[in-house]
């Protein structure tokens, strides 16, 4: 496929990535620090051929979206923090129902309407499905322009491959930093009408009526949903795991971090390997599922810094990972605070 | 023998759920009737409300979603806007459709979506057991209005069709109720326009359909009909408001 290179924003990466995708509906609401990607949705998706809604609310918007996935579409939405919460309740009936969606949170600070700063404090949100009932979402985490770009993409193939929603999980400045990226070309969104999708609701011709639904109220069928979806879980926290390890071999101290704290976490790393520190890193890259096997170093006297724009969050699941078999420190700001290279280097020699 | 009456063919050869007296299966079936009649049965997609008739996919014989309590407009909005020519209609109630679900409804109208809209005003919350409802009459008991609907406290009735009826994307808007033969007939008329407006591309149409709920208002089936001649009618007139 042709590539071309491009200066682009996070948040018009994903957008780009989205389109590259065959992403053909698109439903927002304004919200400062992603409102570059509804603006770039809305110039570029006629172009395509797919439908771009600016809608009354992020209820709205998520709801529409539920709506077009249903009638078949590869569909997108995307928020920051607080427009997220109020998705919540619609991302919960498109877990039940069963819907392939993308959902973008380019995260601020909270709680409250908090600030526009960049942070990471939805993570839990995020992770443990954010609405009501047993659920989760697919959780990525990109770190880069052209990582937000690549797995903007591979959000969409998550979202049809398993039927389940998809959220990229960006902060502020991911969101708002320009970065050059190699990318192909846009989808027209013809492309995807041929897709098979049985299920979708299409007119009943020629078959029974399809529905779209995650009311269960016959004794027992909410419960058999319910293992549906763990099963699906199941095999999705198997295969779908992604990360980056570096320097685990020798590691003494193992950053862990992921987005945007990453980059500066590495950063840190690459300072302190200067000085000859055997440091080593882990970013996941997938959030949920989890990448629990990366926590298995060949120095099992490795002790582990967890490094958050929260007050820990990922920690908890580092903490799950570890299982009390190595030692655990952690480092973390939020509400528009960001831990430095210096705090991270500090921090890391205080522990050594 | 020429067969001169018969069950739709849009609905199912099952009984439903609803209590003796209900409005909502005759409102089924005028869907159903006309859905034959038009002969769209097969292109046409519903949405189904969160509220008593939250099933009405186990009712209706084609594509059907289920929608968020409130949200049906901005679903319905989504699957048109995908799948144009499909025919996508709403069923919703009273608070579904003017308390939870207001915002959905007016810019849905406002955008001028070509959707049909069927409005079951039954002046309560049914399913949550007959609390009050934005469309409430001043005066009526309900179970979170136990000294009945008082103006200060609880506001007028809202009337959401006349405020719709503004909007200059709304193409059609119709009062209707189900409370004696002949004002059946002409709901299933109003009904019948509603969707030949969708096909014929002509934007926003919606029903509203004064439809009685015995179980909640504390009357028999008979009595709950007369309540509906005698004083619904007057807080909301029927005929065409736009
Ligand atoms: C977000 C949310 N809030 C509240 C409810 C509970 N609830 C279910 S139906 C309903 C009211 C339905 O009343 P109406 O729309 O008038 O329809 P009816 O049952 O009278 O036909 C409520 C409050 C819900 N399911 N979801």
């Amino acid at each position: 496929m042709l590539k071309k290179k491009i200066l682009i924003t996070g948040n018009e990466a994903i957008a780009e990535g989205a389109l590259a995708a065959g992403c053909n509906f698109y439903a927002g609401y304004p919200i400062t620090p992603q409102n570059e990607l509804i603006a770039y949705m809305a110039k570029y998706m006629p172009e395509t051929g797919g439908v771009f809604i600016q809608a009354e609310s992020e209820l709205a918007a998520i709801n529409m979206v539920y709506g077009a996935s249903a009638a078949g579409a590869r569909v997108m939405t995307s928020s920051s923090s607080p427009g997220i919460s109020l998705k919540q309740e619609g991302i919960s009936y498109i877990a039940g129902a069963e819907l392939p969606a993308v959902i973008v949170n380019i995260m601020r600070g909270g709680p409250g309407l908090g600030n526009i700063a960049p942070a990471q404090s939805d993570y839990f949100q995020a992770t443990r499905g954010g609405g009501h009932g047993d659920y989760h979402m697919i959780v990525l985490g990109p770190a880069c322009v052209q990582e937000a770009y690549d797995l903007a993409q591979t959000s969409f193939a998550l979202a049809d491959k398993y039927r389940i929603p998809v959220m990229i999980l960006g902060d502020g400045f991911l969101g708002q930093m320009m970065e050059p990226i190699l990318v192909n070309s846009k989808s027209p969104a013809s492309s995807r009408q041929n897709e098979q999708k049985p299920w979708v609701l299409s007119g009943c011709k020629g078959r029974k009526p399809n529905i779209i639904k995650s009311f269960a109220l016959a004794e027992g069928a909410l419960e058999q949903l319910n293992l549906k979806l763990q099963q699906k879980y199941k095999v999705i926290k198997n295969k779908e795991i992604r990360f980056e390890g570096l320097f685990l071999d020798d590691a003494k101290i193992v950053l862990v971090a992921y987005g945007t704290m990453a980059r500066i976490a590495k950063s840190a790393l690459n300072r302190l390997r200067l000085e000859g520190k055997k440091i080593g890193m882990i970013r996941p890259i997938s959030l949920w599922p989890f990448p629990q096997k990366a926590f298995c170093p060949r120095n099992k006297k490795a002790k582990y810094l967890v490094i958050e724009m929260s007050y820990g969050q990922m920690l908890e699941d580092v903490q799950l990972a570890l299982n009390g078999k190595a030692g655990l420190e952690f480092l973390g700001r939020s509400g528009g605070g960001i831990p430095s290279e210096e705090e991270i280097i500090n921090k890391v020699k205080e522990i050594l | 023998m020429e067969k001169i009456f018969c069950r739709p063919e849009s609905l199912y050869d099952v009984p439903t759920h609803y209590c003796p007296g209900c409005g909502h299966g005759i409102a089924h079936r005028l869907v159903a009737e006309i859905i034959d009649q038009l002969g769209i049965r097969e292109k046409t997609i519903g949405i189904a409300p969160v509220g008593c008739a939250v099933i009405a996919y186990d009712y209706w014989k084609f594509d059907c979603s289920e929608a968020a309590h409130g949200r049906a407009l901005a679903v319905a909005t989504a699957i048109k806007r995908v799948r144009p020519q499909n025919i996508v209609f709403t069923y919703q109630g009273d608070g579904d459709l003017a308390a939870i679900g207001t915002n959905e409804t007016i810019h849905a109208a406002n955008r001028g979506e070509n959707l049909t809209v069927v409005f079951i005003n039954n002046a309560v919350y049914g399913m949550t057991g007959g609390q009050m409802a934005p469309t409430t009459l001043l005066g009526q008991k309900t179970s979170t209005t136990p000294s009945g609907r008082d103006r200060v406290k609880h506001g007028y009735p809202l009337k959401i069709s006349e405020m719709l009826a503004l909007l200059p994307g709304v193409n059609y808007i119709e009062r209707v109720s189900l409370h004696n033969p002949q004002e059946v007939l002409k709901a299933k008329s109003a009904i019948r326009q509603a969707f030949e407006n969708q096909i014929n591309n002509m934007g926003f149409s919606l029903v509203e359909i004064l439809s009685p709920c015995p179980t909640c208002w504390g009357l028999n089936p008979k009595e709950s009909l007369d309540w509906i001649r005698d004083h619904m009618q007057k807080e909301f007139p029927l005929g065409r408001i736009k």
